[in-house]
């Protein structure tokens, strides 16, 4: 027994030796604790265990004889004797793995499990090693398809229930299920509903055998051939951990990571399957210049140059939006860039589509485990966590489920969450600052923003309760200013002073280029700019910035001459389309640094090639603000350089020069000027089970004003919903050749209650009327939708709807009807303008 | 008056000499109405019970020492009584009925629901909850339909829902019916199956049912038979009810008497009192094997039931001695084999019974009995190899581990190995397919070998595996 | 074919009600719809799943674990012959042959007619009366090879007026009038009921 134990713990023996469990445990995990394996196949760590495939039975003795149990379903208990070793133990393991073989196919050498499988090594570690079975095997068709990225061989299963455990327990997708009885069991899917879950890869992740292959990995790599390294992904802010994998320089495979802070080893099929961009044939690979109407290669210095000379003028005319797919050591460089050298505080690594980037910085932050802890309660101010952080929902959903927490949501429309919440506040575009205030303000009197009184008064009651209060907050709408959000945030600040905030942000690495100064007025580590000395900076901005709306519009009242694109695509991002056209139009030279040539970047002036996640070194900064190592596992194609390389560069042109030339340097420089990173030890992260969360030093304190009146009733009688789809027409999912047919067609969705208000059934589209523009759209009945609401999600294919939006709008108001001409040509949304 | 045999409209009863605890009004033509079971003392029980206090009819029924009929004979007082301080608690009553050999629970259903009901409505009281759920076999129509008649004559009545007697008590009985699976007779994947979900047993712990049931809830799960003898019980009281039976097995249970004897019938016996023999020879019971033959074999309680043998007829009918001499009492099913039957193909139809109903939810009952019907099914084609026989043996000692539960066999020097047998599997159903095999085996080795020396002969192979022509292997 | 009829979505509504939690009622439901159509459609697995709010490839796991569930269109009459232990010892296979001769079809075949579907099933509970079939769940005891084919001819003529055509099992369903009914406990409902608690003992019941 080692003497570290503590105290409290349960006392056992096994295998003759006396150790200590802890409360509760389960016997499979403390022998693994105290370095005793016990074979298994259907126990999981992170999901209830059933007792099904028998692997793990050992001789136990609670003082009533000796007696085999499932030691995954068997929580230590005190004075227990376990004899993982003795005969009884051995052959029961071995009969076991003998049926278990029985009916096994032996296609082992084709298939893409042989050399990682659990099966194959339990079956060199136990059983008969020759099977004693002559009768005919079971059969079933080779590989089915149940999803456009899972493969089925249900001869090769081995009925353990990790897939079908995890659809419903873990993802609440139960679209695969046991199917038939006895020894004819086979998992499947209904006919023509398909495993379509966003969270489907992560059952050929756990799949003991061979049973359930990836679509983009079949017959692609030999686990002998793999090499692999730990990273962080980057298709959300939620910084789920990941292992990259590569074959022959190219990255064939991420699989999740058990990171007990974050992701508890689950993926989204996005962070999963989004490698097979890097290997896209449309990469760019070289630096380009628009001369002569078309896009010519050049080399770097020649690139460099004629960047540089666009730089090199009157700061307040040079301007940057994005940020988020870099690096943190990237954003830091291209901060100083930036605001060091060039002296521009026109920087902003959001793109009107986030939060504004004082709150994000000022709120104090809540780790995920803090939101999600037994008994504690949870607020929704923003968008579906499933179509925007799915990770965060795996983890959000398990709390509300298993853990007791109360969720409060107070969103437009119903999200993926809305089913397990306690109360549900469908507060219109518009409103939601005001229903808050109410909530604060004990207005229970009267209905606010389509919520009445008793609802108001069901969610004071939780969030007044003893129990700790996490807001979970972001942009729920589009189409709705971001500042009805903010006086949410400070309605709950005021209610509970408590409280702590999860800034549920999409894009990427975008909390690392907020907290580097990749918004306006501040500068790395969160400060506020206040026009003096920082760090080792020859100087500061003496102004304050644009955020991207107010970008735009300088650029299209002419006072922008230069304009980075640092990975934004504003003509597909930014809400206002129109704007940013306009504005792209109006500046005298871009200069994109890209992985593709997107619709912005393809106007761009200078495209200079960046490197993409998987061939970088790097630094994440997830919602939390918690640090991850982002990994380089391949080369980067062509010419592509990291960004903060690029930075370096363009700073030596420019001049003066960033002052370091290698990543530990800039990281050295990062250390000394940002107080929050001034004691970290860089190298141990990468080796770190969970990174350390960052405290800012900040010098400044965060205010909220009276929240905004709420909106005037317009006569165009519904109020839009915009949001995003975790499967759209980004750019890169439609460059990973597996995901780029996912994405849903735009429809609108309306409550049934208006459908048959407006008497619409008969209708297959409907007329949408924004004053300026109309569309006839295709619609659906759905009471995820409040009335007077339409609801239609972004970047879909068949519909463009920032046709509809406008910067600036506080709300969006449309007017719906009949289309009135026949059945022509629907599907676009066939427009017609106004006057 | 007993009439000493079969009676029509409740075929397969036998009204014979002894006292009938619950099936008194069989004989009855209209012992399903309520008319007749109100002019027969039904309903006074429950009546009666409405003013006592719960815990003292929770008493009587654990001093009547109540063994639960359903086949594990626990006795239903004492599992009332590991319900934890919870609530909503469930009752739900077992009408399951499917274990081969067994019927009894499906007559009482048919022939005298009113009884089975007041068993739930007395049983609820003492326990303090107001909803039983009565899940009925799917295959047994008439039952579902007499039970459902009888539920909404009571409801009429006001005897059952809210007000029942017009006092303050509400219970619900809610009929529900299977769809064809024997596991759910198994009290976890029961309760699963009424869950709507697939009746896969659930291991036990921690889900004993009395602590986490129905939805996680305190449950009691009781065998039709054993709610039936509740209103006697609570109307006679727990020492008249001690006065029939032994001192073990207060009472009477209902036998089902099947195969080669010469009157088959579902007798209600005095537990404890009878001998097999009795049972099989008796001018009361069975009246003889038939057309004068010799005993081979019996299966004393169910088709999960080791095998027994002449030298077991002098046993009682007693849990206990059963127990020891290597086999159950079970569900009270008797199967009786004359000296025509072939133990080969008995084992076979046993042993695939278990492979069709196993869940699949283990690997050791999915795989094992699927393998074992295959091999004693190839025997039984005429492909056996001799090495077969041992197979089978050692495939259910992966099931089943250690010693399984046997008979003597005093002419080969064989002690009783006592019930029950050790298990790799989540729920019983899994062992219960040795007991065929290792029974067959044990006691009739030289069959096996027979056939598949003399299927050798005819299929030109000789019965060894190096020289095997079976033709599934050369495929495989 | 063939989602729940109007009459039998009322009929759904009502079954649902009776249980602590909707899924509870899958099993009638089921039962429901192979009444309705005689065997249990695709679309009235779906249509199920959405009244009792769950996923339809719960719907099927469920429904593919039951043997009387029959998921593709059977005969009018399910003969079900049992040839467990107590048939098979008095000949329950030899009648199994005889049907599938005089039928022509083996077991799980339907004649081409429709009008039967053959089954060779494990023990109904009937073992004292072998061997022993179910028409449609409906009993026919001692069955003999000339008593197999009068019944096959009275099920042809159709003069078996007390044998309902497959799917309908009891004739007589349980109405649970609200009136009547003491309140199905939900599990999320706590407390013993008030008459439990006033009947405890004084010393009890505290």
């Amino acid at each position: 027994m080692t003497s570290t134990e503590a105290s409290t713990g349960v006392p056992f023996t096994l295998n003759g030796e006396d150790f200590e469990a802890d409360n509760g445990e389960l016997l499979i995990d403390a022998a693994e604790r105290h370095g005793v394996h016990i074979p298994r196949f259907c126990h999981h760590p992170r999901m209830k265990p059933v007792g099904m495939c028998r692997m793990c039975l050992v001789e136990v003795d609670t003082g009533r004889g000796p007696a085999l149990q499932p030691s995954c379903m068997l929580p230590v208990t005190p004075e227990m004797k376990v004899e993982t070793e003795s005969e009884a133990t051995k052959q029961a393991q071995d009969g076991v793995l003998e049926f278990l073989l029985a009916n096994h196919p032996l296609d082992c050498p084709v298939c893409d499990k042989g050399g990682e499988c659990p099966l194959q090594d339990n079956a060199y570690a136990y059983g008969p090693g020759e099977s004693r079975f002559v009768e005919e095997k079971r059969h079933f068709e080779k590989p089915i398809p149940i999803s456009d990225l899972v493969h089925l061989d249900r001869e090769r299963c081995i009925l353990c229930d990790r897939c079908t455990r995890f659809a419903s327990e873990v993802a609440g997708d139960p679209l695969i299920h046991f199917i038939d009885r006895g020894s004819q069991t086979q998992v499947n899917t209904f006919p023509d509903h398909p495993f379509s879950s966003y969270f489907s890869g992560n059952t050929v992740q756990i799949c003991p055998v061979g049973a359930l292959t990836a679509a983009p990995y079949r017959f692609k790599a030999r686990p002998w051939d793999l090499e692999a390294v730990e990273s962080t992904s980057m298709i959300d802010t939620a910084g789920a951990r990941v292992v990259l994998q590569s074959s022959q320089d190219k990255l064939v495979r991420i699989l999740g990571v058990d990171s007990d802070a974050v992701n508890w080893s689950w993926l989204s099929d996005k962070d999963r399957f989004i490698y097979e961009a890097n290997t896209s044939e449309n990469r760019i690979v070289e630096p380009r210049i628009w001369s002569n109407d078309t896009h010519r290669s050049v080399r770097w210095t020649e690139a460099t140059k004629v960047a540089a000379r666009a730089l090199r003028i009157d700061p307040e005319r040079v301007a940057a939006i994005g940020g988020a797919r870099l690096s943190l050591e990237s954003q830091y460089a291209w901060t100083k860039l930036l605001k060091g050298v060039i002296g521009t505080d026109n920087a902003d690594a959001q793109l009107g589509d986030g939060i504004p980037g004082a709150l994000v910085l000022g709120v104090e932050r809540a780790t995920i485990a803090h939101a999600c802890q037994p008994g504690s309660v949870i607020v929704l101010v923003g968008p579906d966590p499933k179509e925007e952080l799915p990770t965060l929902y795996l983890r959000l959903r398990h709390a509300v489920v298993e853990d007791g927490v109360k969720l409060v949501e107070i969103t437009p429309r119903a999200t993926s969450l809305s089913e397990l919440a306690s109360v549900r506040l469908r507060a219109t575009p518009g409103t939601v600052g005001q229903v808050v205030n109410a909530i604060v303000t004990e207005s229970f009197d009267q209905p606010i923003g389509g919520v009445d009184g008793s609802r108001l008064r069901a969610a004071h009651r939780l969030l007044t309760s003893d129990s700790p209060v996490t807001m979970v907050f972001g942009r729920s709408n589009l189409a709705e200013s971001a500042r009805y959000i903010a006086d949410a945030v400070g309605g709950i600040k005021r209610l509970r002073e408590d409280a702590a905030f999860l800034p549920a942000l999409r894009r990427g690495n975008v909390h690392g280029a907020l907290e580097m100064g990749l918004t306006p007025g501040f500068l790395p580590g969160a400060v506020r700019n206040r026009r003096s000395v920082f760090g080792n900076w020859a100087s500061t901005p003496d102004f304050e910035g644009k955020d991207t709306d107010g970008i735009l519009r300088a650029a299209v009242a002419g006072d922008i001459d230069t304009l980075v694109l640092l990975g934004a695509d504003p003509m597909a991002d930014f809400p206002d389309r129109q704007l940013a056209e306009e504005a792209l139009d109006n500046v005298g030279t871009i200069i994109a640094v890209d992985t593709f040539l997107t619709e912005s970047s393809r106007r761009s002036d200078i495209v200079l090639p960046a490197a993409m996640f998987g061939e970088h070194d790097g630094t994440f900064l997830n919602l939390e603000r918690r640090l991850s190592p982002i990994r380089a596992k391949v080369t980067a194609p062509g010419l592509c350089r990291p960004d903060w390389m690029i930075a370096a560069e363009l700073s030596l042109a420019v001049g003066p020069d960033l002052g370091f030339a290698s990543l530990d340097e800039l990281r050295a420089e990062m250390s000394q000027v940002i107080g929050s990173l001034e004691d970290l030890d860089w190298d141990a992260l990468a080796s770190a089970d969970d990174g350390p969360i960052i405290v800012p030093r900040r010098n400044w304190d965060l205010e909220f004003g009276d929240p905004a009146a709420l909106p005037a009733v317009s006569s165009y009688g519904f109020r839009l919903v915009v949001d995003r789809k975790l499967w759209d027409e980004g750019t890169m999912i439609q460059e990973s050749a597996s995901l780029a047919k996912l994405a849903p067609r735009a429809e609108l969705r309306l409550s049934p209650a208006d459908v048959q208000l407006m008497e619409l059934s008969n209708q297959t589209h409907v007329t949408v009327d924004q004053g300026e523009v109309s569309f006839d759209l295709p619609f659906v009945a759905d009471p995820a939708v409040a009335p007077r609401t339409a609801w239609l999600p972004a970047r879909l294919p068949g519909f463009d709807v920032r046709r509809l939006l406008a910067a600036g709008r506080s709300i969006t108001n449309v007017r719906l009807r009949i289309p009135d001409h026949g059945e022509s040509d629907h599907d676009g949304g066939s427009e017609v303008r106004h006057g | 008056m007993p009439t000493n045999d079969y009676v029509a409209h409740a075929v397969g009863y036998v009204d014979n000499e002894g006292p009938k605890i619950v099936t008194s009004r069989f004989s009855d033509p209209d012992s399903y109405t309520l008319d007749r079971y109100e002019a027969t003392g039904g309903y006074n029980a429950t009546r009666a019970v409405l003013q006592m206090n719960p815990a003292d009819v929770h008493s009587q029924v654990r001093d009547a020492v109540l063994l639960g009929r359903g086949g594990a004979g626990f006795p239903a007082g004492v599992k009332w009584g590991f319900m934890p301080p919870i609530w909503p608690r469930y009752l739900v009553v077992n009408g399951d009925e499917s274990e081969p050999g067994t019927y009894k629970d499906r007559l009482l259903m048919e022939r005298d629901p009113h009884q089975l009901i007041e068993g739930c409505l007395i049983t609820c009281y003492a326990l303090g909850l107001n909803t039983c759920f009565l899940y009925v076999r799917g295959e047994m129509a008439l039952a579902q339909e007499r039970l459902a008649r009888a539920l909404n004559d009571a409801y009429a009545a006001g005897y059952v829902g809210r007000n029942m007697f017009g006092t303050d008590v509400g219970i619900d009985v809610v009929l529900t019916w299977g769809a064809g699976a024997y596991i759910v007779g198994e009290e976890t994947a029961l309760i699963e199956s009424l869950e709507g979900n697939r009746g896969m047993p659930r291991l036990k712990p921690p889900f004993f049912p009395a602590a986490k049931g129905l939805y996680m809830k305190p449950t009691i799960v009781n065998n039709v038979e054993t709610l039936a003898n509740v209103p006697w019980i609570v109307l006679n009281g727990a020492d008249a009810y001690k006065r029939y039976g032994s001192e073990r097995s207060p009472g009477t249970r209902m036998l089902a008497i099947s195969g080669h004897v010469n009157r088959p019938g579902v007798y209600e016996v005095e537990q404890g009192k009878v001998t097999f023999r009795e049972l099989f020879y008796g001018d009361n019971y069975c009246q003889g094997i038939r057309d004068g033959n010799e005993l081979k074999m019996f299966i004393p309680g169910g088709g999960s039931a080791p095998w027994f043998f002449p030298e077991q007829l002098d046993l009682p009918l007693e849990a206990a001695d059963v127990g020891a001499a290597g086999s159950m009492l079970g569900s009270g099913a008797i199967v009786v084999m004359d000296e025509t039957t072939d133990a080969v193909r008995a084992c076979l139809r046993v042993v695939r019974f278990f492979a069709r109903e196993s869940c699949g939810k283990c690997t050791p009952c999915r795989e094992g009995t699927n393998w074992e019907e295959k091999i004693l099914q190839r025997i039984d084609d005429g492909y056996g190899r001799l090495e077969d026989i041992d197979l089978l043996l050692d495939i259910g000692s992966q099931i089943s581990p250690g010693n399984y539960p046997t008979a003597s066999f005093e002419a080969e020097g064989l002690e009783a190995n006592p019930f029950p047998p050790k298990q790799t599997t989540i729920c019983p159903l899994g062992p219960s397919s040795v007991a065929p095999i290792t029974s067959a085996i044990r006691r009739f080795r030289h069959e096996f070998e027979e056939k598949i020396a003399a299927s050798a002969l005819t299929n030109g192979h000789h019965g060894d595996a190096d020289h095997d022509e079976h033709p599934e292997e050369v495929s495989a | 074919m063939s989602r729940l009829s109007a009459a039998n979505v009322l009929l759904a509504k009502e079954i649902i009600a009776r249980y602590p939690r909707p899924k509870s009622a899958l099993l009638p439901l089921l039962h429901l719809a192979q009444e309705q159509d005689g065997y249990v459609a695709e679309d009235a697995m779906e249509h199920i799943a959405e009244l009792i709010g769950v996923t339809a490839a719960e719907v099927l796991g469920t429904c593919s674990f039951y043997e009387m569930f029959k998921r593709e269109p059977v005969g009018r009459y399910m003969i079900n012959i049992c040839t467990n232990i107590s048939c098979q010892l008095m000949g329950g296979e030899e009648l199994l042959h005889h049907a599938e001769e005089r039928l022509g079809v083996r077991p799980g075949g339907t004649t081409e007619d429709g009008m039967f579907t053959l089954e060779d099933v494990e023990c109904i509970a009937a073992c004292t009366e072998a061997p022993c079939l179910q028409v449609n769940y409906r009993y026919e005891y001692h069955v003999d090879n000339e008593r197999f084919d009068e019944l096959v001819d009275e099920l042809a003529r159709g003069s078996r007026h007390d044998i309902p055509r497959h799917g309908t099992l009891g004739r007589v369903r349980q109405h649970l009038d609200p009136e009547r009914a003491a309140g199905i406990r939900a599990p999320e409902s706590t407390g013993e009921p008030q008459w439990y608690t006033s009947r405890k003992p004084k010393e009890e019941a505290r």
